[in-house]
């Protein structure tokens, strides 16, 4: 069975830009632990020399000229931005 | 006649066509259906406006002539298509107030052949949940009440289902990634087709777990689903994996004999611990379609049992991926920061606040199974193990299987909150019927087969053949008609 500790759950919160108070880590801790141990039914299968699917139906994906379709839309595109300003997406200040 | 709302999709396109009513009308009776019926929560954004002179732009088409099957239906549309200046926030706070610049391709395809939008449905948070109960609007309620309790119309397409069978439209849009057209359906009475994936266009689709992920028509009968599924189905160069392929008229194909269709009953989906009501409606699915005709023949997809464990690693995976875009910069919610705090923060306050309960855990265990470390332990074995549960599903094809019978859920309808103390695997058993049909890319529909003692609908799944639709609503319309289900949920709300 799979254990993910405190420290992992940590880890994995923040690898996925999510913040999870102190005090909420073990019970993460131990929900992902409990789904991980589930998936690990998989591990009975035996998968020697199976490819893994990479796509469901058998098909050559379309290929189109690389040319401009569309644009010119700079307004729509900046329409549902929380924070918009000359043309620009605005966010915090990056580099001190 | 049946009041307005209640008319089936093929009822009421005759009546349109004869005159005997309008879009106007129809639309009319469908809004003040909706009014009534707040109590269910199955409407979260109401468009009347649009949805009145869509009905009066389909009235004037009607009289022109030559107007599509769908020219002045009543629609509903779930949460997750985005709609052009319409809120399309997929049930999550994280995309409160998004108004979409653009319109999805099915949703444009059904505007288009003149459907009517009367608003948006609730759902589960970006389709994620088979209760509706991770919605960020509260839960959509099953018309279907038996006693106290209020039940859940089941998820995540719940807000369709709920709609569709309480009679709020004729018909609805939903998704489904691993059920959730089907296993809705089958709680609420209704009909609701997955179709192959790849023969209705993603765009403008909110993006779950772009591999699985396929629209498709919920409606009340068989026949309203193939009409609604010519409408939505169809290559579009804006989505690359949908499939360039002529799309039949699916209602025209209804009717054909079933007789010599060899029909599987997979020994795998006798599940141990399955209601004896389950067992036995899967048994009577199975002796109608022998007496139309249809050869039954036992089969083995000897992988069924980790279709639901591979899902579980893929569908996360997937969803981590696709969720990364909302990070509070280009559209939707942002947090708010206190001083001194920089864009790392702004990112993690943002998803924290956004992203409901079971969305959270799903990114987490797909960025954990994504990690360096791990990738080829889950992510790269589910995905073997996913070949081999397609391979189960091209061997019984190759042997000359037309279709295959399934129950469509391991239960009817429970109550809402029923679930709330459980761990979330529990609720991931829901679709243990469904998710292999997703993981293959296969259609398969789901269909009221009958009551069980409580007097609540059980559902029936026919799974087809890639790209048979054709032949899959065919089998379902003869299974209807053979179980003859005409009950309908007793008005409450």
């Amino acid at each position: 069975m799979s254990t993910i500790d405190k420290e992992t759950a940590r880890r994995v919160a923040k690898l996925a830009r999510i913040r999870v108070a102190e005090e909420n880590l073990p019970q993460l801790a131990s929900e992902l632990s409990h789904i991980l141990t589930f998936m690990e039914q998989l591990n009975a299968v035996d998968v020697e020399g199976v490819e893994p699917m990479t796509s469901v139906t058998p098909m050559r994906l379309k290929r189109r000229a690389d040319r401009v379709s569309d644009g010119n839309q700079q307004d729509r595109v900046l329409a549902n931005a929380p924070d918009a300003r000359e043309g620009f997406f605005a966010v915090p200040k990056v580099v001190e | 006649m049946s009041a307005l709302n209640e008319l089936t999709i093929a009822q009421a396109r005759d009546a349109l066509r004869k005159g005997e009513t309008t879009a106007t009308a129809l639309t009319e009776a469908c809004l003040t259906a909706i009014e009534g019926a707040s109590a269910l929560n199955a409407f979260v954004h109401m468009t009347p406006e649009i949805a009145l002179d869509r009905a009066r732009a389909a009235d004037a088409r009607l009289k022109a002539g030559e107007a599509p099957a769908l020219c002045g239906i009543p629609v509903g549309i779930k949460d997750l298509f985005c709609t052009e200046g319409v809120p399309s926030q997929a049930a999550s706070r994280i995309l409160g107030g998004f108004l979409p610049p653009y319109e999805s391709t099915v949703s444009a395809q059904l505007r288009d052949a003149g459907a009517v939008m009367l608003g948006k449905l609730n759902m589960d948070e970006f389709a994620m949940g088979s209760s509706n109960e991770t919605s960020c609007y509260g839960p959509a309620v099953n018309p279907w009440k038996v006693d106290d309790r209020t039940l859940t119309p089941g998820g995540s397409s719940g807000g369709s289902a709920a709609a569709v069978a309480a009679g709020l439209c004729l018909g609805a849009t939903g998704t489904d990634t691993g059920g959730s057209i089907r296993q809705p359906a089958a709680f609420t009475g209704t009909v609701g087709l997955k179709p192959t994936y790849g023969r209705c266009s993603r765009w403008g689709i909110v993006a779950f777990a772009s591999s699985l992920d396929q629209a498709g028509p919920m409606t009340r009968t068989v026949r309203d689903t193939a009409i609604m599924l010519g409408a939505m189905a169809g290559h579009d160069p804006k989505d690359s994996t949908s499939a360039d392929l002529p799309v039949p008229d699916y209602e025209a194909m209804l009717g054909d004999s079933v007789k010599g269709r060899k029909i599987g009953i997979p020994r795998e989906y006798r599940m141990e611990g399955m209601p004896e009501e389950i067992e036995k409606l899967w048994a009577q699915g199975t002796e109608m379609l022998r007496d139309a005709g249809a050869e039954i023949v036992d089969i083995s997809l000897p992988h069924t049992q980790y279709a639901l464990p591979a899902y579980y690693v893929v569908a996360p995976a997937e969803a981590s991926s696709n969720l990364a875009r909302y990070d509070g910069v280009r559209f939707g919610h942002r947090a708010k920061l206190a001083p001194g705090e920089g864009i790392t923060e702004m990112y993690e306050k943002t998803r924290a606040e956004g992203f409901g309960a079971e969305v959270q855990r799903r990114v987490m265990i797909g960025t954990y199974v994504l990690s360096a470390g791990f990738y080829d332990a889950y992510y790269n074995r589910a995905r073997k193990v996913r070949t081999l549960i397609k391979r189960d599903f091209e061997t019984v094809f190759a042997e000359g299987v037309d279709a295959i019978l399934t129950p469509a859920t391991p239960s009817a309808a429970f109550g809402l909150g029923a679930m709330q103390d459980a761990d979330p695997v529990q609720m991931y058993l829901n679709d243990i019927f469904t998710v292999p049909v997703n993981m293959a890319g296969l259609p398969g529909i789901a269909l009221p087969a009958g009551l069980d003692r409580q007097g609540l609908p059980l559902g029936l799944q026919l799974i087809g053949r890639p790209w048979d639709e054709a032949g899959l609503l065919n089998l379902a319309h003869v299974l209807e008609a053979a179980a003859g289900f005409v009950s309908k949920p007793a008005k409450w709300w």
